[in-house]
């Protein structure tokens, strides 16, 4: 379909407003939070399921690829148009629908930004567990694409475990609700839909489940000398049988540049400090902050602080959820990598990551979920080097094989999208890979939704 | 391909010499999306923090013009710098949008009517605190005759010009005189004084807010401070250099560096928050004269908010009790910039009688954002209405804003929504206690 005819039918649907079509606009959409780049054709912004229904109707009679978008805060690719055609962003459909505190669930419009569902249930001292880092700035719909986790799904689970059902829009416009608020009997399509990056359906309204707040919340700050005895910590922690609420973990190189910008009170010789926060009951969460603080100093941590209220809880956090961000006051690009080790693995997986960093030549930060062994290094580079970010993604590439050879997989969190689609057949046969294809044709019937996503080129062709 | 050229040259120029470095710390987290108003407002990634530095971005790469299109995109930033207060990569948002704008009036000087107008108020009436006084009587003259009155009733001037019509409505009923910058010396009342300091008048608090400059000195008066008022001062500049006028702001700078240096002092004292961030910022305005970049750098270390030169003193005591319900709006040069936003609750709380209602966004920016009120009239009278919701739903009898552009802004949204709400600068209602319970309180310094 020539780009002027589309452009009129898209108006026809959405408003002249809310189609972008001029190159200089179209340039802020070709990026997400990661290294990768696509230029759309054109950008929708729909506000009801109707004109999202339309849209994509349209752009299966045409053949066009739709690309969904959040808040484009994504840190694999998953919302960039690597092939063009229409980004439709869900920055207008932000409306929080219902909020049932007596069943504990809301439903959410796809462009609802996270934590906003969390301010909006507060009063009836409710919350949405899954906290991504991004959390102030990334969408539920977004979340829900990714399968998103965040440093609270350690005792919790991720986004798959928090979402009850979903309406969604097929590649042929059709409408349809899977899961919904009570128990459905039937396959999990719902499930299905979590964690599929756009490939299946556009997710236009979400049901999840609310947490009670707890009665209780203890953080601590541990901080230690050295990295692998901060590792052992939380292999400690978890074999006495406490599962936190969040244990999370940073070394030297993000300590620095995260001080600086955040002054969360990281102690600057620290070799890695371990945030661990217990969260229930008044008596068990003193009781676990005890333990926890008894088995820390057992492992050589030189100090154990807890915050004293609620400003010092704050604080401690502030550091950890810009920690991302305030790497790029270290370089003017990094790459963020999302493997997945046993807990067990944690230390020989780092050295090895730290011997990759040096054969390289590059630094790297690292920042993660110690709880449940989901590690993000954070390899500093600059794009403007000719030639460094096709070594910073061997290099990346290196880490994340090393993540699997040690019984691990490429990503916890953030998503296969494009960057990660290469090494799939690392943890995938062929077949399970034929399988997976085929659960999208049934959805998609081959239309080119969200496409370059998941599979390896080559794997993706023969659908 | 002239232009590709042109606008890389000015990019060149401005942005990678002085900022390119900060252009590339964004690292596309898009934590800044939600804290920047025009985004709120819109929901559109042109008009984020993180879309116009990646139009700066591709512009300083050659992958974009200086197109009508982009200097929209940039226009309609506030410069609220709501952005960089959150950045945890630092980019310096303010600066680099600033050396923006200063390329964008260099490659597209608009038409004759907007450069004869920019060239009046910027270079004709700013810097000249006489003329400003001269425009600030015939203004009040204007007021008083019932003129100003029967062009808002007859809507005359609507017809002539929507911005004069704007600007008609904004200005409030101007004080019979302005606030004089006349060396005078004003004593520390009671005890020797503990510090001595230097007033920074500004020029619109000048002319609209004469009776704020006073209320400031009789209260750092009474907090032990002998305040100095330099004569020789002038407007600090930050309206040039926030509409890209950095040439004519850093002649400003050096003439204030001047004014102030010449007295013994250890602070400067101000009272606008969009000043006081600017004179904060005057050693990175100068740093490239080789003269003065030292003295800058010296000046700014030593400007303070007066709300910040008060906080750490245990207020004087003596205040009177004032019962009000109240609500703070963070004037976005004070909280983003300056990052102050603790130390002017604090104070309102140490005032007896008061109590503090916070509204929903304090630090959201409320339109005004210095001459965007007229400039962009459409998106400022949004958040305008959102902010006046926002005030409306605290029930309070006054809202604070230390800062006059806020004042302006909200003192006209609070009229036009017919709400009975004072707006106040904070001084105001410390002046005002200190009045209520010291007879000894003088009524004129």
């Amino acid at each position: 379909m020539e780009k002027q005819r589309l452009v009129r039918e898209l108006v026809a649907i959405v408003g002249s407003k809310w189609v972008i079509s001029n190159p200089e606009d179209l340039l802020v959409f070709e990026y997400d939070g990661s290294v990768s780049r696509g230029l759309p054709d054109v950008v929708a912004l729909p506000s009801t399921v109707d004109e999202v229904s339309k849209i994509m109707r349209l752009a299966h009679q045409e053949g066009i690829p739709v690309v969904p978008r959040g808040s484009g805060t994504g840190l694999s690719g998953g919302s960039v148009p690597e092939s063009g055609g229409i980004v439709l962003a869900f920055t207008r459909m932000n409306h929080i629908l219902e909020i049932d505190p007596v069943n504990r669930l809301a439903v959410v419009e796809p462009g609802v930004v996270n934590i906003d569902l969390t301010s909006a249930t507060s009063k009836y001292s409710l919350h949405y567990v899954p906290d991504p880092s991004s959390q102030r700035a990334c969408t539920i719909g977004g979340n829900v694409a990714e399968n998103a986790g965040g440093p609270h799904c350690l005792a919790y689970g991720v986004t798959t475990n928090h979402v009850l059902g979903t309406e969604v829009v097929l590649a042929n416009g059709d409408v349809v609700w899977l899961g919904g608020k009570t128990c459905k009997p039937g396959y999990d399509l719902t499930g299905i839909i979590v964690g599929s990056e756009g490939t299946l359906g556009v997710v236009t309204k979400i049901i999840v489940r609310l947490m009670p707040d707890p009665e209780s919340i203890e953080t601590l700050l541990a901080i230690f000398k050295e990295m692998d005895k901060a590792a052992s910590a939380v292999s400690a922690i978890i074999a006495r049988g406490i599962i936190p609420a969040a244990l999370e973990m940073m070394d030297r190189l993000t300590i620095q540049a995260v001080e600086p910008a955040i002054h969360a009170g990281y102690p600057a010789e620290a070799g890695a400090v371990l945030l661990i926060e217990v969260e229930g009951l008044k008596e068990e969460v003193a009781e676990q902050a005890n333990d926890i603080e008894g088995i820390c100093s057992a492992e050589g941590a030189m100090e154990v602080r807890r915050a004293k209220n609620a400003l010092e809880k704050e604080r401690l956090w502030a550091g950890r959820k810009n920690a991302i961000g305030a790497i790029g006051r270290l370089s003017p690009n990094y790459y963020l990598l999302d493997g997945v080790v046993p807990r067990t693995k944690l230390v020989e997986v780092m050295r090895k990551m730290a011997d990759t960093g040096q054969r390289f030549g590059f630094q790297i930060c690292n920042v993660f979920h110690a709880g449940d062994g989901n590690i993000h290094p954070n390899i500093l580079f600059n794009t403007q080097v000719h030639g460094e970010t096709q070594r910073v993604l061997q290099a990346g590439a290196e880490i994340l094989k090393a993540c699997v050879d040690a019984g691990g997989t490429i990503t916890g969190e953030h998503g296969v999208g494009l960057e990660k689609r290469e090494y799939m057949p690392w943890i995938f046969s062929d077949e399970d890979l034929e399988a997976m294809v085929r659960l999208r044709v049934a959805f998609t019937h081959g239309a080119p939704l969200n496409p370059g996503k998941i599979f390896p080129p080559r794997k993706a062709r023969n659908e | 391909m002239a232009e590709v050229t042109k606008s890389r040259a000015l990019l060149s120029e401005g942005l990678q010499t002085q900022g390119e470095s900060g252009l590339y710390r964004c690292v596309n987290c898009g934590f800044c999306l939600n804290q920047c108003p025009t985004y709120i407002e819109l929901g559109l990634e042109t008009e984020s923090p993180r879309g116009r530095l990646s139009l700066m971005k591709a512009m300083s790469e050659g992958r974009l013009e200086l197109t009508k299109g982009v200097i929209g995109h940039l226009g309609l930033c506030l410069q609220c710098r709501a952005c960089e207060a959150v950045c945890p990569s630092g980019v310096p948002f303010g600066r680099l949008m600033e050396t923006a704008r200063a390329g964008i009036v260099q490659h597209q000087p608009g038409s004759l009517g907007t450069r004869l107008v920019r060239s009046i108020v910027f270079q004709g009436l700013l810097p000249h605190p006489r003329r400003l006084a001269l425009l600030a009587t015939l203004l009040r003259f204007y007021q008083r005759s019932g003129l100003g009155w029967a062009m808002e009733r007859t809507q005359v001037l609507r017809l002539l010009s929507p911005r004069l019509a704007r600007m008609n409505e904004i200005l409030p009923p101007l004080p019979g005189k302005p606030f004089s910058t006349d060396s005078r010396i004003v004593p520390s009342l009671g005890n020797k004084a503990q510090r001595k300091v230097a007033f920074f008048s500004g020029c619109v608090m000048s002319m609209i807010y004469a009776e704020v400059n006073e209320a400031t000195l009789r209260v750092l008066s009474k907090n032990g401070c002998e305040v100095v008022v330099p004569r020789e001062q002038v407007c600090c500049g930050a309206l040039h250099v926030h509409s890209g006028e950095r040439d004519i702001a850093k002649n400003m700078a050096r003439r204030n560096i001047d004014a102030f240096m010449g007295a013994e002092i250890d602070t400067v004292v101000v009272n606008s928050a969009g000043c006081g961030a600017l004179l904060k910022e005057y050693g990175v305005l100068l740093e490239d004269d080789p003269l003065y970049a030292h003295k800058a750098r010296h000046f700014a270390g030593m400007v303070k908010d007066v709300t910040e030169l008060l906080t750490p003193l245990p207020l004087e005591p003596g205040l009177g009790e004032i019962k009000k319900r109240v609500t703070y709006q963070d004037p976005c040069h004070l909280a983003h910039a300056q990052r102050i936003s603790q130390e002017p609750r604090q104070i309102l709380k140490s005032i007896p009688g008061i109590e503090l209602v916070e509204m929903e966004d304090a630090s959201l920016c409320c339109g005004a954002a210095g001459i965007y009120s007229i400039t962009q009239s459409e998106l400022s009278t949004r958040l305008l209405e959102r902010k006046v919701r926002n005030i409306a739903a605290t029930g309070v009898e006054v809202v604070v804003a230390p800062n006059p552009g806020c004042m302006l802004q909200l003192r006209l949204g609070l009229k036009r929504a017919g709400l009975n709400v004072r707006v106040a600068h904070l001084v105001e209602l410390l002046d005002e206690a200190y009045a209520r319970s010291t007879p000894t309180y003088p009524l004129k310094i």
